[in-house]
């Protein structure tokens, strides 16, 4: 695959004081550079997501470091606090230093 | 004739424990996945947790291939310098309506061609390129790309006119007993859908959800696919992906799916 394409899944409205999930999906290989060519024998080179931030209005709520052992299109899950409306914005970090980013509006009610 | 008949009832009898699986009970929309005249998708024979993973886009394994599918639509390849976009333009206009109405009569070649097919043509006629491989992850997200386009639609396979032969030919194949156990697709899937063979539920065989996410294969397949499959597993020789007998079975199980919705890529167990 050319271009990882990175999916959400944010609720469009929530009601200040809920917890809402947040759901990421990016689809990315995650070549771990343990694996070997079958055909020359050589390692094929770590080439990996190695960052993933999610803002909320600009505010970190969530981030990780990643490292070889996530898997292939990697899925984040979790929860945060619904405080205000606005924009939720997701990037993706790539070992190449390519940042893949997508974002999202939630409104949020009283 | 008389011991045939015994033995297959027999068969028949030790195979089909009657199921009688209140379906509506936990399947939301049940008139969405229902026609009026009682054909069910095989949504409504899913568990209410293989649903979950097909209603929700993001949870759905297959739209990694769908997204591939996006990609490849709009990669050019061949000699003749194009891409599926060049000619088609926007996949949501052009292909439309493509999902609900393949297979369709292909006046070069005097017979049904399904959307793998079509693809195939394209690439090798008009974007001079290679063909792709059946089960390859280019074919199935092309297809799935495709076909995804439709969702929502009622089918509507056209069968009269010149597609009437390859449907009667479908409807025979349909009917007719096959391998060591000596049964025939209506046998589960229109006699018996919604009871249990084995430990699993029969559906009745619709096609409006393929290319679909099996989980037991753990990634998307073709119908053809799922053609061998059922074939192998009354101890039948399967016929080959994209051959003739698959293809006018297809359009035949276009005809029984007739009015139900388009779900590609769907999640079946």
């Amino acid at each position: 695959m050319a271009k990882p394409k990175p999916r959400l899944s944010v609720p469009k409205n929530a009601k200040k004081g809920e917890i809402i999930t947040i759901k990421t999906l990016i689809s990315h290989k995650m070549e771990s550079g343990q694996r070997k060519d079958k055909k020359t024998g050589k390692k094929i080179p770590r080439k990996i997501i190695n960052k993933f931030v999610a803002k909320y209005n600009g505010e970190v709520v969530f981030q990780s470091d990643w490292h070889p052992a996530i898997s292939a299109n990697p899925y984040i899950s979790f929860k945060t606090l619904a405080t205000e409306s606005g924009t939720m914005e997701f990037s993706w970090t790539d070992d190449d230093g390519q940042v893949y980013s997508k974002s999202a509006k939630i409104a949020v009610t009283q | 004739m008389r011991k045939k008949l015994v033995g297959g009832i027999l068969t028949l009898g030790i195979l089909f424990g009657a199921g009688g699986v209140a379906m509506s009970d936990h399947v939301k929309g049940y008139d969405t996945y229902t026609t009026k005249d009682g054909r069910h998708s095989g949504y409504v024979y899913a568990a209410k947790e293989t649903q979950a993973i097909q209603d929700d886009d993001l949870g759905n394994p297959a739209y990694l291939w769908l997204d591939y599918g996006e990609e490849l639509w709009s990669k050019v390849e061949g000699e003749a310098g194009k891409s599926c976009a060049s000619c088609h333009k926007d996949a949501a206009t052009s292909m439309k309506t493509a999902g609900a109405s393949y297979p369709k009569f292909d006046k070069a070649s005097g017979k049904p061609i399904n959307i793998e097919q079509r693809i195939n043509k394209c690439r090798t006629e008009n974007m001079k390129a290679k063909a792709f491989k059946y089960e390859s992850r280019e074919l199935l997200s092309s297809t799935i790309y495709v076909r995804n386009q439709s969702r929502g639609l009622p089918m509507s396979v056209k069968v009269d006119g010149d597609m009437k032969p390859f449907f009667e030919k479908g409807k025979a194949f349909y009917e007719k007993r096959r391998g060591l156990l000596d049964m025939a697709c209506k046998h589960c899937h229109q006699d018996n859908a919604g009871n249990m063979i084995r430990a699993n539920l029969l559906s009745e065989g619709m096609s409006n959800g393929f290319p679909t996410y099996r989980l037991k294969w753990q990634k998307p397949g073709s119908l053809h696919r799922r053609f061998r499959g059922c074939n192998k597993q009354v101890r039948a020789t399967p016929f080959g992906y994209g051959s003739d007998e698959y293809t006018n079975l297809e359009v035949y199980l276009g005809w029984r799916a007739r009015g139900i919705k388009v779900e590609a890529p769907a999640v079946r167990n």
